[in-house]
């Protein structure tokens, strides 16, 4: 009997393990031992990391989005369908018009910020998180002549560095429009320094103090006045703002809340080292569903796929599971128009932020491109 | 000392992005008042962050102990 693999979610995380499945079977595919479907409901694939480069109009939103069928490798089954349940008793996906039944199954369906998270969040604030936001926050700041620019920070978020990559390419970005003296640009973070890890924090500081970038510490977020344009936090303090940049608490995708898999905020329990959902021998779960306690980001969603797909194999083959997954996640750090650092790490080797030059910036271009390839499960 | 009952426990071994605080903040939103959090944590900055943070945010800390390599810190959310 045909074996059936399904992945939920044509993100990153899903389109990266279809396709390096797809090349990896391709003989047993052929001989129709094993059928590899991706359901996803999203035609346009849109890689997330270019909303940076479109709030600082440096790239056009049309840059970062290609049509998903064009991504997916022919040997892969593409449907477009909304699933609205997962029924892991059934082992099947329920979607209003269809089922998809698996013998195993992926789960790839992301991160989203919730703007209801906070009152007066999608009234006033601004946000590089989505594509409209970023186009908006584009026009907003080509058009921003001067005054104080808030931006607050709620969790969990996906890419926990973009918030300080925003603050210090958004700085350069007033100097070189000539004026940098006319905005005041403060960051807020919930905890006791700009950032939760250490090695960042230090490595973002003097930057910060350099370039005159205001940084308010335990800054929780509570509610926001828009007719006032002020923000409130949990000490009752009230913080005034011309233009608000808000990073939303994220919530897992609504088919999870609605199949009863995740915690209450929709991220799916997984064993840190098989990625199998807590309690199932046949789900398994990558990149932003998870609830691993590690960043949401898409280089964390590239390396899962290297424990996920060969045991995945495995399994077909008829062997034990022996690829485990060590918490590996890479990120580059933006600190301006023109330059960059980069961290590595994983569960046991804490991050270093790399010399700060040029060359990483240029990298990071470079990997905007090279993302197509990856996602294809040519890298 | 009998010890409270924990209502939700976080094991952040392992985590250095976002790390054990932004955990613990992210969790006591969704908590109730009254609840008892627990974090597990093997990073030595949390362990000294997150009494701070508690504290500044008014919440309470139960008991913070080392067990084996790693710690355990709980907090009770007051408010
Ligand atoms: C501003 C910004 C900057 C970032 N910078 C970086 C960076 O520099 N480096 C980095 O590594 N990461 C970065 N990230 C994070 C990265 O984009 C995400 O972590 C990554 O996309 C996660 O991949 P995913 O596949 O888990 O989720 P996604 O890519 O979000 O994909 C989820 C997919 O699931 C589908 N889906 C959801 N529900 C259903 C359903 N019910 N039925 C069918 N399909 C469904 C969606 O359509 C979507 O295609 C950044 C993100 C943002 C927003």
């Amino acid at each position: 009997m045909t074996k059936r693999i399904v992945v939920l979610g044509g993100g990153t995380a899903g389109t990266m393990v279809a396709n390096k499945l797809a090349r990896q079977l391709s003989a047993p595919i052929g001989n129709k031992e094993v059928e590899v479907t991706l359901v996803s409901n999203a035609e346009k694939h849109i890689y997330q990391p270019g909303y940076l480069y479109i709030a600082f109009n440096e790239k056009m939103p049309e840059h970062f989005v290609r049509k998903e069928k064009e991504l997916v490798h022919r040997n892969v089954n593409l449907v477009f369908d909304d699933v609205v349940r997962i029924d892991s008793e059934a082992n099947k996906l329920v979607s209003d018009k269809a089922s998809y039944p698996y013998d195993y199954l992926v789960v790839a369906t992301g991160s989203y910020p919730d703007f209801d998270s906070i009152p007066g969040l999608k009234e006033a604030a601004h946000d590089f998180y989505t594509l409209e936001g970023a186009i908006k926050l584009r026009d907003a700041l080509a058009s921003f002549e001067g005054g104080t620019i808030l931006l607050t920070v709620d969790v969990p978020h996906k890419c926990p560095a973009a918030p300080l990559e925003i603050t210090l390419m958004m700085e350069d970005y007033f100097a070189r429009r000539g004026i940098r003296d006319r905005v005041k640009i403060v960051y807020t973070y919930p905890i006791n320094r700009i950032h939760s890890l250490e090695p960042i924090a230090r490595w973002a500081e003097p930057a910060f103090e350099k370039r005159n970038i205001i940084a308010e510490t335990f800054f929780n977020l509570e509610k926001i006045d828009p007719e006032r344009k002020v923000a409130i936090t949990m000490d009752g303090e009230e913080h005034a703002f011309d233009l608000l940049i808000s990073v939303p608490a994220h919530k897992g995708a609504p088919v999870i809340l609605n199949s009863g898999i995740g915690d209450e905020t929709g991220f799916i329990p997984t064993d840190r080292y098989t990625l199998k959902m807590e309690g199932s021998d046949n789900i398994y779960v990558i990149g932003d569903a998870t609830n691993l306690p590690i960043s949401k980001a898409g280089s964390t969603a590239h390396y899962q796929s290297e424990t996920l797909v060969p045991n995945l194999i495995s399994r077909i083959n008829g062997i034990s599971e022996t690829a485990h997954y060590n918490g590996k996640v890479a990120c580059f750090l933006e600190n301006s128009l023109h330059d960059a650092s980069m961290i590595t790490f994983d569960y046991t080797h804490p991050p270093q932020p790399a010399t700060t030059s040029e060359l990483l910036h240029w990298f990071k271009g470079v990997y905007n491109e090279i993302y197509w390839l990856n996602v294809r499960g040519i890298m | 000392m009998s010890e409270p009952t924990v209502t939700e426990s976080v094991d952040a071994r392992g985590s250095y992005c976002p790390g054990p605080l932004m955990e613990l903040v992210k969790t006591i939103k969704s908590a109730q008042v009254g609840d008892v959090i627990e974090i597990l944590s093997n990073d030595e900055g949390s362990a000294k962050d997150i009494p701070v943070w508690v504290k500044k945010m008014k919440h309470e800390l139960v008991y913070r102990k080392k067990v084996n390599d790693y710690w355990k810190i709980a907090i009770r959310k007051k408010h």
